[in-house]
């Protein structure tokens, strides 16, 4: 008779001292661990619910402005610095990780338009109201120094937005036509208009870093290479942009923010429609900022919103609002991906969380894991009816959340009696036309 | 006062001792010819320990010394060079001493290792245009490939191997007694052969914890005692006054339930009654599903309720209209019941459903008793015809029928899938009863009294018998897993991690409205019909845009609606959405015809026409 049997040794199982941390000897077997799959989607309807627990996104308020805010500007190489300018001409620095404003100064007469930092992050430039565009030093002043710019330009006309080269001495301003400027030189090196009375926006490619793109009053959006003398080409919407922002990893597409309510993501080469409409404010959109990732962008609305888009889907993730903040005109994404600043018609700063639910802080890696696991499984369990419904639950203010019903029951109704129009005329004759090309008027090069 | 009453039994009960035992690590010069032995029999050795054939298998390809492996190094050397020329440069390569790696790239992992890891079927990549996801699915397909293959790799190191017995040459192994079996093997393995004479207040139904540690013992009488069976620890032990119908562990050795005579009673480890539960009555049998924490309750009144222990809500009662229920199981692997009735049927249910899922005739008399395995893929059923039938419950097909003379009246089935069968006061175990016939018990012993309860203990090769005269607690070598899982359960937890692990359990309980035939069910796409679409689509738009109006003639007068007028009203719109369609083929059909003859014309003509040379012909 040959026998064995099981007969632990408990001494492998148990830990020796209080000291030590305990055993826990693993099997993998699939048949020890049955419910694998009713398990794991507890597990992800769990951490569903937890997200939308923890979703607590704003942070801070930045307040000391006397007028609404009306630009802002991140440091490219300090996280913690931001300046914004205000409606009355003021403009602050502030300190984020402190939460405090650490230099005000009287910048120009009348708004602030535009203010941008130098690349290197030791000078910033301010455009303004009252027709000039000063440069300023980083630095404060010091005791008895005198708060002044250390240049002048004195325009023509009201310049609206500034924007600096990535890697050069030369900036952008536009106003009446778009100007770029040496930064040695008190005139500008060259000058674009086509036909255009004003412009509102300005913004350098920060991957080719050559190319402008700027938004116009006559509803156009108009490229430009700054090595030519005239403008590339330009394409005419239906409504007016007010913004855009270039995608800072993918050199060719850029977001613009427009009167109708939506932001259309465009492929340059490609102007005849855009390559997404992104729907979803009840109002027009004023300012729209690319994470740094390029993954993602945030938009700031006259619907007293802030959304956040994935560059590539039609609807927005993320919906954020307080009962206080009112007009959203000016919107960025830190340069950590972590944060969004806002700043809107009420005096304020608003700094929120890109991901509400994030714990900030550094994590342990058993958090690091835990969080990354049920990451996947919500990924993974993302169309169960149940789990979609959790996740894109969101609380709306009521004004919003009747308008957008309202919106909707618009578009139905515009969609039916196109659908009806078709119906009743001789085939062929109404042709279908998708809402991607619905918006664009025209391209001319 | 009963447990106390330890003794070991020193009679043997079948069959004579012939032979001082051997140690199965003594004899290894023998072990060669065992080795051939084993191969002979083929299918009968089962309980070899599979994980030393696998290692030695892969010492052998390892060290590529392996005479056996030898017809297969040329394929495999194959392999290892091409994986090598990918990942580490050639087998060849020469490193700085000098010498080659002679075991270039990773090291293989044996196929049915890999197998048993395996999750579902690939399915086929999407086509090219669609690249994000073509480019997700390649992806996640690695990342399972490597969960698989590290899977498989750590199975490779689990530190203890499956108990065996193995008889000498023309030995039944149902010869050896259990006390042989307790001198043979060493004195903490022997110490699980013991019995406790609890004559007074049985017969015996008894429980093990999930774990395997605690055992609940319940009398017929109204004696109810659990105790750490290893340590022979006694929790509690009391006396509830009144009929006992079973007992059961709840989710961990804190608490369990007892069916008395007319309700349900929920205690306490220390005996204290914590709950009555008066929606619960007549209860005979009581399965409880761990990760539902759900106890589901057979009561003699025919009633199917569920009750779920982490609210103390009744989840549902079903009536089964099945008469008294007395055969209960469940099944582990879907948390589907398993309920025998009186008539011979089997029947399925879930707590979604008022009717059985399934019903199946399995016997010609009442059933006895049932057990369904592990992985959810047997079902071993008895009946008063006296037979044991084996049953595949994914197909509903019988694969095995036995004939016992006396009938089983318990049925239990290990976790290594040996059934224990109680016929009288016999207790016989089975070895691999599904994919061959089999002849020959595996094991025997003869209890004092008629048996009550059979439960094969999880985690340990150890089967408890309860009985008339008390309980019984066997050593059946190759019953139990050898490897527990730690965050499943750990039989050496200590209190703190009992109750981490409690709480983690807590949140991932599973909601009833999960159970069902196929677990995995959750996890696999969800093709709606075209039905289900279209009636989505009907709700969408509030009417059915599918639907045709039936044409109603209009009702004219001056004999212009005479049943014949209006026949031929009807026949002027009848298909009038398929006319175009009609005309159309018609059309083309004509069109082929017309072609069709002018060839036929043309090669007609050109076949009458007579050449210059035909009058050569003959």
């Amino acid at each position: 008779m040959k026998v064995k049997v099981l007969s632990r040794n408990p001494d492998d199982y148990v830990r020796e001292t209080k000291l030590d941390i305990q055993r826990v000897p693993r099997n993998y077997d699939p048949s020890l661990h049955p419910f694998e799959v009713p398990r794991e989607y507890t597990r992800a309807l769990n951490a569903t619910k937890l997200e939308r627990v923890f979703a607590k996104p704003f942070l801070t308020s930045l307040d000391g402005h006397r007028d609404g805010v009306n630009c802002m500007a991140k440091h490219p190489k300090s996280l913690s610095t931001m300046l914004s300018g205000s409606c009355d001409g003021e403009l602050k620095v502030w300190n984020l990780t402190k939460r405090e404003c650490v230099r005000t100064l009287q910048a120009h007469e009348g708004f602030v338009r535009g203010v941008v930092v130098r690349f290197c992050g030791t000078s910033f430039f301010t455009v303004g109201d009252d027709k000039t565009i000063k440069q300023w030093k980083m630095e404060t002043p010091s005791y008895g120094e005198e708060e002044e710019p250390l240049n002048t330009i004195l325009g023509k006309s009201v310049f609206t937005s500034i924007d600096h080269h990535q890697k050069e001495g030369v900036f952008v301003t536009c106003g009446q036509q778009v100007d770029i400027w040496d930064e040695q030189r008190s005139n500008p090196i060259r000058s674009f208009s086509w036909g255009v009375d004003s412009f509102n926006c300005v913004r350098f490619n920060p991957v080719e870093t050559e190319l402008l793109a700027s938004c116009a009053s006559d509803r156009s959006i108009v490229l430009y290479d700054m090595r030519e003398a005239t403008p590339l080409k330009k394409v005419i919407m239906n409504m007016r942009s007010n913004t855009l922002c270039w995608n800072p990893m993918e050199a060719y597409n850029f977001t613009c923010s427009n009167e109708d309510y939506n932001l259309y993501t465009f492929d340059m080469r490609y102007l005849d429609k855009p390559v997404t409409v992104h729907m979803d404010h009840v109002s027009a959109v004023l300012d729209v900022d690319y994470s740094p990732t390029g993954k993602e962008f945030v938009s700031a609305s006259f619907d007293k919103t802030i959304r956040i888009f994935p560059k590539d889907s039609g609807h927005s993730r993320e919906v954020y609002h307080t009962k206080r903040m009112q007009h959203v005109i000016s919107i960025k994404w830190s340069s950590d991906s972590k944060y969004i600043l806002s700043a809107s018609d009420e005096m304020n700063i608003r700094l929120w969380k890109a991901n509400a639910a994030e714990k900030l802080g550094l994590l342990t890696p058993r958090e690091k894991a835990a969080v990354n696991y049920s990451q996947k499984l919500k990924e993974k369990f993302q169309h169960h009816p149940q789990i979609r419904r959790i996740s894109r639950h969101r609380h709306l203010p009521k004004s919003i959340y009747s308008q957008s019903k309202e919106l909707r029951v618009m578009n139905e109704a515009r969609r039916r009696k196109e659908r009806n129009v078709r119906k009743h005329s001789k085939p062929g004759s109404m042709p279908v036309v998708t809402e991607k090309e619905k918006h664009v008027v025209t391209v001319v090069k | 006062m009963a447990a106390s009453n330890e003794t070991m039994l020193k009679k043997p009960h079948v069959g004579k001792k012939r032979k001082p035992p051997t140690r199965y690590w003594e004899g290894t010069e023998k072990d060669g010819k065992n080795d051939g032995k084993k191969q002979k029999e083929g299918d009968n050795n089962e309980q070899t320990p599979q994980q030393n054939k696998t290692r030695t298998k892969e010492g052998g390809k390892r060290g590529g010394a392996g005479g056996k492996r030898g017809g297969a190094g040329g394929k495999r050397g194959g392999k290892l060079g091409k994986r090598a020329g990918g990942k580490r440069g050639g087998a060849g390569e020469k490193v700085i001493s000098g010498k080659s790696d002679p075991f270039p790239g990773s090291a293989l992992v044996p196929e049915e290792k890999l197998k048993k890891f395996k999750r579902g079927v690939k399915g086929e990549l999407p086509p090219r245009p669609q690249y994000n996801l073509r480019d997700v699915v390649i992806r996640s397909e690695a990342a399972s490939d490597l969960a698989q293959k590290q899977n498989a790799r750590y199975d490779l190191m689990l530190p203890e191997d499956a108990g065996f017995l193995e008889g000498d040459k023309d030995e039944d192994t149902c010869t050896i007694s259990q006390d042989d079996i307790a001198d043979a093997v060493d004195i903490t393995a022997g110490a699980k052969y013991f019995s406790l004479t609890l004559s007074q207040f049985g017969p015996y139904r008894l429980d093990y914890s999930k774990t395997g540690r605690h055992l609940l013992l319940g009398g017929r009488r109204g004696h109810v005692t659990c105790l750490d069976w290893q340590s022979k620890q006694l929790m509690c032990e009391m006396n509830v006054m009144e009929t006992v119908n079973d007992v059961k562990w709840l989710h961990s050795e804190a608490l369990f339930a007892v069916a008395q005579k007319k309700w349900l009673y929920i205690y306490d480890n220390k005996g204290i009654e914590l709950h009555c539960i008066r929606k619960f009555n007549d209860v005979l049998r009581m399965q409880f599903l761990p990760y539902h924490f759900l106890l589901a309750t057979a009561s003699a009144t025919g009633f199917l309720q569920y009750l779920d222990v982490s609210v103390g809500k009744e989840v549902v009662a079903i009536c089964t209209k099945a008469g008294r229920l007395d055969v209960m199981a469940h099944n582990p692997h879907n948390g589907i019941i398993h309920l025998g009735h009186s008539n011979g049927t089997v029947t399925l249910w879930t707590p979604n459903q008022r009717e059985p899922l399934v019903k199946m005739l399995c016997h010609q008399g009442g059933v006895r008793s049932v057990a369904v395995d592990k992985t959810g893929t047997y079902m071993v059923t008895s009946g008063m015809d006296k037979k044991l039938k084996v049953y595949d419950i994914r197909s509903y097909r019988p694969l095995q029928s036995y004939f016992l003379p006396a009938g089983a009246s318990c049925l239990s089935l290990s976790q290594r899938g040996l059934l224990s069968a109680a016929t009288g006061d016999i207790v016989q175990v089975y070895r691999d009863v599904w994919s061959t016939p089999v002849t020959k018990p595996y094991m025997a012993h003869r209890a004092k009294g008629s048996v009550w309860g059979v439960h094969f203990c999880p985690f340990e090769d150890v089967l408890g018998v309860g009985h008339g005269e008390g309980f019984t607690s066997m050593v059946v070598p190759g019953a139990g897993e050898p490897n527990f899982d730690g965050l499943d359960a750990n039989p050496y937890r200590s209190a703190k991690q009992r109750q981490e692990w409690e709480v983690k359990a807590l949140l991932e309980k599973i909601q009833p409205e999960l159970i069902g035939l196929d677990p995995s069910q959750l996890s696999q796409v969800d093709h709606s019909t075209w039905e289900q679409r279209h009636e989505d689509r009907v709700q969408v738009l509030g009417f059915d845009p599918l639907a045709k109006e039936k044409f109603t003639p209009r009702l004219k007068t001056k004999g212009r609606s005479s049943s014949g007028k209006v026949e031929k009203r009807k026949k002027q719109v009848a298909h009038e959405d398929q006319r175009d369609v009609i005309r159309q083929t018609v059309e083309d059909r004509m069109k082929i015809d017309k072609e069709r003859k002018e060839r036929e014309k043309k090669e007609a003509a050109a076949a009458g026409q007579k050449s210059a040379l035909d009058r050569f012909r003959k």
